[in-house]
């Protein structure tokens, strides 16, 4: 950690902030100081802690122990009206206003501006809304219902809501995230004018482009701790990405700490071909195959389009245009049904809001998608059901009590092997895996590895998505790297390294 | 697995007309049926549009309004209030029995009582994050159950002694009762702050996108106390209302009336989903069943209990109407 100077005198302080939830250290006593008329980056992975931090400085959470100054004095903001008021305003990564609500009244909702006996001026209130969007390009009639705006002119709103207010402080979470260019623009000018105006900005993203384009210093989270703090030009795009996923590149050198076993070359005909994905703010025209037997890792930061390109390959995500074909057989977008009988499955990021049913049994949760397959006219046939389940218990080593365990009773190496089996019971010919050993220990994470290497070895084509470069280098045969939705590179063989795949994330090879 | 919204097409500077006629038919949809109900029950019998009938569908509908008021508020905030039903009665018994020290205790002691259930269930709404259609279930048999015990399960009925406070409920200017020109008074009132306020604002905000409305500063919780205690007063109050109009605590009617009342304030276009609605669309539904249970009346040879039947089908097709333009809106 650098102790760079603050430059203008800290505005807004956490020191020794401490944040636990229950299981998670989300903040591990991090000190934080952004500085007077400075935009400030705060950029690390998932689950490094961004968010918490921001909920802290905006009254959202309270500490479990260390402390927030704001101009110098302890604060302890009980609610993010309070933290409004001192003047720290915030514009949520997802538009967070009212959607039924008009325009103008979300707006100025909080401090609508008053006629006589206290009561609200519409007109008034209509009447400024319009003049002070029009400065951001927003115009549309502001007694629409927000929610019938793009999502870009919506963010627009919330930033506008978030500047008039006399904010001292503005903390703008991934604010570009469903911007068009233009809009991205005045974003920037409004960023300027902030700074010119001695206000202080502190700005998440992981643009690249953006954090040096606008930003003063930076400060690198990583598992709920700071790993880095000070000025951004001085610090190379390689070295602060190596900073974000923990990877230090002194230290990278294959070692085979993964389960995963040797690669597995294909010469066979691509069974998965994805062909100019694209959805408007999303992917870009994204193009990746795989063969059977071939494990391919997507590769990226937060954000830039992993998950949702196993979406989109899943059916689970409607493209503006682009193709899927499973043994050049296209598949209809838009349709999971469709994309399940095609042999694609996705074993999803979130497991829990996603995938498994708790309060279902083991054996309901892994035969629940096959239950068609087992069943004729309808009748679901007991005796097929338990040999699947059996089979696959045994195959998948899944350690539950019996097949009638509560899928919530299992750990979470358990409930991912169950998932798995779900899926392999389905007889795929694609198998789509979003992080597929987050959150579960280190022995079940050897165990999962262990047999997606196997799946892959039985012919199994595998498109995996892992924050943890060692698995995805280590796990996969090539690697497609990915960059605000577009694919920016593509590794395979001896170029599957640490090194080169944070390379190509920081667009080290193309400006 | 979920999917994203579709980001929207370039938006047009102004609403399309589709759009508007789409929100025109949920704002003032039950006027219009109202309107055609007036006019086809004038066409088709004689004795519907005299003074006499009209005020008395005016006057019949104040106590369901004065209640669908407070019940608007708490929908348009996201919640639901099921123990309307039972304060009312509870009102209605309390003021009754009230009423033997007099106009100002009649009236008060429903007030405090329906005022303090109401205040509770906000309290525990707002403060535990239950669900509220659980906690005014329970509010719901609590207030049955203080008016049976109150009644000696309903085998005494308290008669309203006070004349100035009987006279609250059955005197009237010209044909129509006092008790529509309090709903009236409420009316305004309420218009005033949902409309004018930022308390307004808020439960409106709370509605549409209640973690939104948190992160944008508004006070979400003493917000939905306020509702939930006001939704109780006004329950009181048309207890003690009905009380004095019939110069009794009744203890049978009004059992159900919480069901009654929610389908006035879907069908005035107040949506169960929170975040939108009018108080005019409230009384316009509110009005709308006291029609068509006055017009059913009229046809004889039906029970009044078809007028349920009638309203239960108005009530599906109001819904599946709301669901069908929400969706064209979706679309444009």
């Amino acid at each position: 950690m650098s102790g760079s100077p603050v430059p203008g005198g800290p505005v807004l302080e956490a020191d020794g902030a401490l944040k636990v939830f229950p299981g998670v250290t989300a903040l591990d006593r991090i000190s934080f100081a952004l500085g007077q008329g400075e935009v400030h980056a705060l950029v690390g992975e998932n689950g490094a802690g961004k968010s918490t931090l921001i909920k802290v400085l905006t009254g959202v959470y309270r500490l479990d122990a260390g402390e927030i100054r704001y101009r110098g004095e302890r604060v302890e903001f009980a609610s993010p009206l309070e933290a409004q008021r001192a003047g720290i305003s915030t514009i949520y990564q997802e538009v967070n206003l009212v959607p039924q609500m008009s325009v103008a009244r979300n707006l100025f909702l909080g401090r609508e501006p008053r006629s006589r006996f206290g009561l609200i001026d519409f007109a008034g209130m209509r009447e400024r809304a319009s003049e002070i969007l029009r400065g951001y390009g927003v115009r549309s009639d502001v007694r629409r219902p927000l929610g019938s705006l793009g999502l870009g002119a919506q963010q627009m709103v919330a930033l506008a809501r978030a500047v008039q207010a006399d904010a001292r402080v503005v903390i703008m979470d991934e604010p570009t995230s469903s911007l068009e260019p233009r809009e991205v623009d005045k974003l920037f000018r409004t960023i300027a004018e902030l700074k010119e105006q001695g206000r202080s900005v502190v700005y998440v993203s992981h643009r690249m482009e953006e954090l040096y384009r606008l930003c003063d210093r930076v400060t690198v989270l990583r598992d709920g701790r700071v790993v880095h703090t000070g000025p951004l030009a001085e610090l190379e795009r390689l070295r602060l990405i190596s900073l974000m996923l923990g990877r230090n590149l002194a230290e990278v050198a294959a070692e085979g700490l993964t389960k995963f076993g040797g690669r597995h070359h294909s010469h066979a005909a691509p069974v998965l071909r994805a062909t100019g994905l694209s959805r408007r703010h999303v992917l870009d025209g994204v193009s990746l195959a795989v063969r059977p037997g071939e494990i391919v890792g997507l590769g990226g930061l937060l954000g830039s389009g992993r998950s949702e390109t196993a979406k989109a390959i899943a059916g689970a995500l409607p493209l503006d245009s682009g193709e899927v074909a499973v043994a050049e057989k296209p598949v209809p977008g838009g349709s999971v049904a469709a994309a399940i009988r095609a042999g694609i499955n996705l074993l999803p990021e979130d497991r829990k809001a996603e995938g498994i049913i708790p309060t279902l049994s083991v054996r309901e949760n892994i035969v629940l998608a096959a239950l068609p397959r087992l069943s004729r006219a309808g009748i679901v046939s007991e005796g097929d059901v338990d040999r699947v389940v059996e089979t696959f218990m045994r195959r998948l080593r899944i350690k539950a009590a019996g097949p009638g365990q509560r899928v919530a009773e299992l750990s979470g190496g358990n409930q991912q092997k169950v998932l798995l089996a779900r899926w392999m019971a389905m007889n795929p010919k694609v198998l789509l895996l979003d992080e597929p050993t987050r959150g579960i220990d280190v022995g079940a994470k050897a165990e999962v590895q262990t047999l997606i290497d196997e799946l892959a070895k039985e012919g199994l084509a595998v498109l995996l998505i892992s924050s943890d470069l060692e698995e995805l280098v280590e796990g996969s045969d090539r690697v497609v790297v990915l960059r605000d939705g577009a694919v920016v590179g593509e590794l395979s063989g001896a170029e599957v390294t640490e090194e080169k795949i944070m390379a190509a994330i920081a667009g080290e090879n193309d400006d | 697995m979920t999917t994203q919204t579709t980001p929207a097409p370039p938006v047009p500077a102004t609403q399309t007309s589709r759009e508007r006629a789409g929100r025109l038919f949920q704002q003032h949809g039950a006027l219009l049926v109202l309107a055609v109900l007036l006019v086809a029950g004038t066409v088709a019998f004689d004795s519907f549009t005299t003074p006499a009938n009209l005020g008395n569908i005016a006057t019949a509908s104040s106590f369901l309004a004065i209640i669908a008021i407070g019940m608007t508020f708490v929908i348009i905030s996201g919640g639901i209030d099921l123990s309307v039903g039972s304060l009312f009665v509870l009102g209605g018994v309390l003021a009754a029995y009230g009423s033997r020290y007099g106009a100002a205790v009649a009236l008060a002691l429903p007030l405090v009582v329906c005022g303090a259930f109401g205040l509770v269930q906000g309290l525990i709404i707002a403060r535990t994050r239950m669900a509220p259609f659980i906690v005014t279930l329970a509010g719901l048999l609590a207030a049955r159950g203080l008016m049976l015990s109150l009644t000696d399960e309903g085998a005494t009925t308290y008669l309203v002694e006070d004349d100035l406070f009987a006279r609250i409920g059955q005197g009237g200017v010209f044909d129509v009762g006092y008790p529509f020109f309090v709903m009236l008074l409420v009316l305004a009132v309420a218009a005033v702050f949902l409309q004018r306020t930022g308390f307004g604002q808020n439960v409106y905000a709370i509605g549409g996108n209640e973690d939104a409305a948190a992160l944008m500063g508004v006070p979400v919780a003493r917000t939905k106390v306020v509702v939930y205690l006001v939704s109780g007063l006004l329950a009181g109050l048309a207890g003690a209302l009905n009380a004095a109009r019939l110069s009794s605590g009744v203890t049978i009617l009004g059992i159900g009336l919480e069901l009654d009342v929610i389908a006035a304030v879907v069908i005035g276009g107040t949506l169960l989903t929170g975040g939108a609605g009018t108080l005019g669309g409230t009384i316009a539904g509110a009005l709308l069943l006291g029609v068509i249970q006055n017009l059913i009346n009229q046809v004889g040879g039906l029970t009044s209990s078809f007028q349920q039947v009638v309203s239960g089908a108005f009530l599906a097709v109001v819904v599946v109407t709301h669901r069908v333009l929400g969706r064209v809106r979706e679309d444009t």
